[in-house]
């Protein structure tokens, strides 16, 4: 198994932390790759869903929409089992039935590498995962409770950064159509892979430092940030069987399902549910899932996506 | 030169509660302030700025110091169990009383 070279500069990333390396990109650096990754996705996924909106792809949006109610539940289900508290354990499903759009970035990119088609508009299932968990961590943290000030939690959840860039993409995409949008393909084509290779540096970087609390919380942690993606990678490709995905749509699905949150939903439930110990959430989502999923795990779905359609599901 | 006694009251906390800080100051009456960002070290570990929820910010507010006791105390009650979060309150000098 080769390894994608955008992978490697994650990998690269991720040495030079572990050796405390002087080696450093300005913040401001990050945040523009993130917003130019981001923006590419959505206009990709625009411009597509302009092509082919339909009634089918409705209901995918719902089963997708149930999913990111039912991980959560899950990941809740395991961690309580497994003795986090319940506050902790609701903050860390939170992440885990949410989405990362960095390990889409580089699930697409491994896709267009294999040449293997997906469905385009899968953009969309991004932006409508990323939501549902936080509202279900919240109320598996604290119920519905009076001090919850729900107007702002909307603010910040439904007007945050991923969101927002991740929507006006797609709209852009989908109001300019095929031809108008031309001179701004290089956002997803040629610019795309030079953007996430630098990103995915950064991300090395940022996961390293991450890592070095995993001593703190020990081989609990470290287990259900293992085991979890392959659980929800499971349920993700199954239920990309059943609504009738391709083989790479499957596939990406599953990524989508395995992969935790560390952007959006740490900001969210740093200010809904500041009992939570945020470092526990952001050690297991991106010090372990999110290098897994790079290294080891889209490779794995791809797999297990060609296995289920091997057995007619 | 005319110098005044006023009271510096300096927050330092998490960047994520800078939105909400922003709207209790204005509440309870603070005539202005600076946020700048800042990283360091403290009960809560190594505040690195590295990552969104890592980084910490510092809060100045120049005001009588009444008001400075009455934020003060609000943020202890408010933020102090869960946020890593710290503020001191030192006297200076000010040119002209009525800014402050």
């Amino acid at each position: 198994m080769s390894l994608d070279p955008v992978v490697l500069f994650f990998v690269f990333g991720l040495l030079a932390g572990l050796l405390k390396s002087e080696l450093k990109l300005p913040p401001a650096l990050y945040e523009t790759l993130s917003i130019i990754l981001l923006l590419a996705i959505g206009l990709h996924g625009g411009v597509e869903l302009a092509e082919q909106a339909s009634w089918q792809l409705l209901g995918q949006a719902a089963w997708v929409l149930g999913l990111g109610v039912a991980l959560p539940l899950l990941a809740f289900a395991v961690l309580r089992g497994l003795g986090f508290d319940r506050v902790n354990a609701a903050a860390v499903a939170a992440h885990y039935g949410s989405v990362s759009a960095g390990t889409f970035a580089v699930v697409v990119a491994y896709m267009l590498a294999k040449g293997i088609e997906f469905e385009s508009y899968m953009p969309l299932f991004v932006a409508i995962l990323e939501i549902p968990a936080i509202l279900v961590g919240i109320l598996l943290a604290k119920g519905i409770a009076r001090d919850t000030d729900w107007g702002e939690l909307g603010r910040e959840i439904f007007l945050g950064k991923s969101i927002m860039l991740l929507l006006g993409g797609l709209i852009i995409g989908a109001i300019a159509g095929k031809e108008a949008i031309k001179p701004l393909e290089p956002f997803y084509t040629s610019m795309f892979k030079p953007v996430l290779a630098l990103f995915l540096l950064e991300m090395g970087l940022i996961a390293s430092g991450q890592l070095g609390s995993l001593k703190q919380f020990g081989l609990r942690l470290l287990g259900f940030a293992l085991l979890m993606p392959l659980f929800g990678a499971l349920i993700g490709a199954l239920l990309g069987r059943f609504m009738g995905l391709s083989l790479g749509g499957t596939a990406v699905l599953a990524t989508l399902a395995a992969s935790a949150s560390y952007i959006a939903v740490p900001a969210a439930l740093r200010l809904a549910l500041p009992e939570a110990n945020p470092s526990l959430s952001l050690t297991a989502s991106l010090g372990i899932t999110f290098p897994f999923n790079i290294i080891v795990g889209i490779p794995l779905y791809l797999m297990l996506a060609e296995q289920l359609m091997a057995w007619g599901l | 030169m005319d110098a005044h006694i006023r009271t510096l009251l300096t927050v330092i906390c998490e960047a994520a509660l800078e939105k909400k800080l922003v709207v209790d100051l204005e509440q309870l009456g603070a005539p202005g302030w600076t946020i700048s960002d800042a990283r360091g070290r403290g009960g809560r570990g190594v505040r690195s700025a590295g990552w969104d929820t890592e980084g910490n910010i510092r809060v100045e507010i120049i005001c009588t110091r009444d008001i400075a006791e009455r934020i003060a105390g609000h943020l202890q009650a408010r933020y102090y169990a869960n946020y890593a979060m710290v503020c001191y309150l030192a006297q200076v000098e000010v040119l002209r009383a009525e800014k402050f």
